[in-house]
């Protein structure tokens, strides 16, 4: 018999075979860390926010009357606003998992990431061209929940490339934006749960699950 | 192929083909580079053991391009699916006789 027909290498060998078809179909450098990251600058954004719209009622109360300028002003700011902590989240969340896959010695940008992103990016994709829309005819109401129901199919879309947990925030995401529907009026209060509160609950988690025992 | 004694595959002693096939076996389709990243191998050891797979019949070879560069992608066969189960058939029920 050669050595390779010894169980105990059968036992390696199924190890080795386990280990390439986890790491090759998914992404599992997905940090804990990006997460709260990400929910940190969710929060941040969604306070701001408020302050802005309480600024902008606190104007019409004082004169009783809503003026054009004023509305179209809150919209920019509110649009730079989102665009901002959108890019500054995806930086944060980017940087952790980036150190993550360094510190795991593996590649950032391979077969599960490029999976993991393209399932992501359809629904992500289609949701910011249909909130842009309803920009467009001053659609404001649907925004929240629109952009919570289309990140978490997202979420769920691309839970098969990477750690499978990620789904139920998927669906938590989906609940939201659905409940926010009926309680129009709260937009930002369900839009900072569902990417500030949940997230960072989320990253909690999944850091003290996968990552507390690999800390440098 | 099969060594009579208990079912391995000789196709599947080296690490490299066992790999492979473990990625195939996961994705519908894998490119060569991905595959040598995955697996920490040179291109000339990894062209080898691809041949010798597609020469066994396991894999399927599409090459295509992206922009002007080849992109060579390769997919699993039905064959090759029944021969990985089968190895790892053999190799379960060897694990399951040493207890």
């Amino acid at each position: 018999m050669t050595d390779q027909q010894l169980p105990t290498s059968s036992l390696d060998e199924i190890k080795d075979i386990r280990r390439i078809m986890e790491r090759s179909s998914r992404f599992i450098s997905l940090s804990g860390l990006s997460g709260i990251a990400a929910g940190l600058c969710a929060m941040g954004g969604a306070w701001l926010a408020s302050n802005r719209l309480a600024e902008y009622y606190l104007a019409y109360n004082s004169r009783g009357n809503f003026e054009g300028p004023d509305f179209n002003k809150l919209k920019l700011d509110l649009f730079i606003l989102a665009i901002a902590v959108l890019a500054l989240a995806l930086v944060s969340a980017f940087y952790f998992t980036w150190r993550r896959a360094r510190h795991n010695q593996t590649p950032l940008w391979n077969v599960s990431s490029r999976n993991l992103a393209w399932s992501m990016m359809v629904p992500l994709g289609a949701g910011g061209l249909f909130i842009l829309a309803m920009l467009q005819y001053s659609e404001w109401r649907f925004i929240a929940p629109a952009s919570l129901i289309f990140y978490g199919l997202a979420l769920v879309n691309g839970s098969k490339f990477t750690l499978s947990d990620i789904r139920y925030l998927g669906y938590l995401e989906i609940v939201l934006g659905i409940v926010n529907t009926q309680f129009i009026g709260y937009g930002l209060y369900c839009w900072a749960v569902g990417f500030g509160v949940l997230h960072i609950l989320y990253g909690a988690i999944m850091w003290w699950k996968y990552e507390k025992d690999s800390v440098n | 192929m099969k060594n009579p004694i208990n079912g391995l595959n000789k196709v599947f002693e080296s690490r490299i083909r066992l790999g492979v096939m473990s990625m195939l076996m996961v994705n519908e389709e894998v490119n060569f580079n991905d595959l040598k990243q995955m697996l920490e191998v040179t291109d000339g050891n990894l062209a080898t053991h691809l041949v010798n797979l597609e020469e066994n019949g396991y894999i399927r070879v599409h090459k295509g391009f992206v922009g002007k560069k080849t992109n060579t992608t390769y997919s699993v066969t039905k064959a090759g699916e029944k021969a990985f189960q089968d190895h790892i058939s053999a190799l379960e029920n060897m694990i399951k006789g040493m207890r």
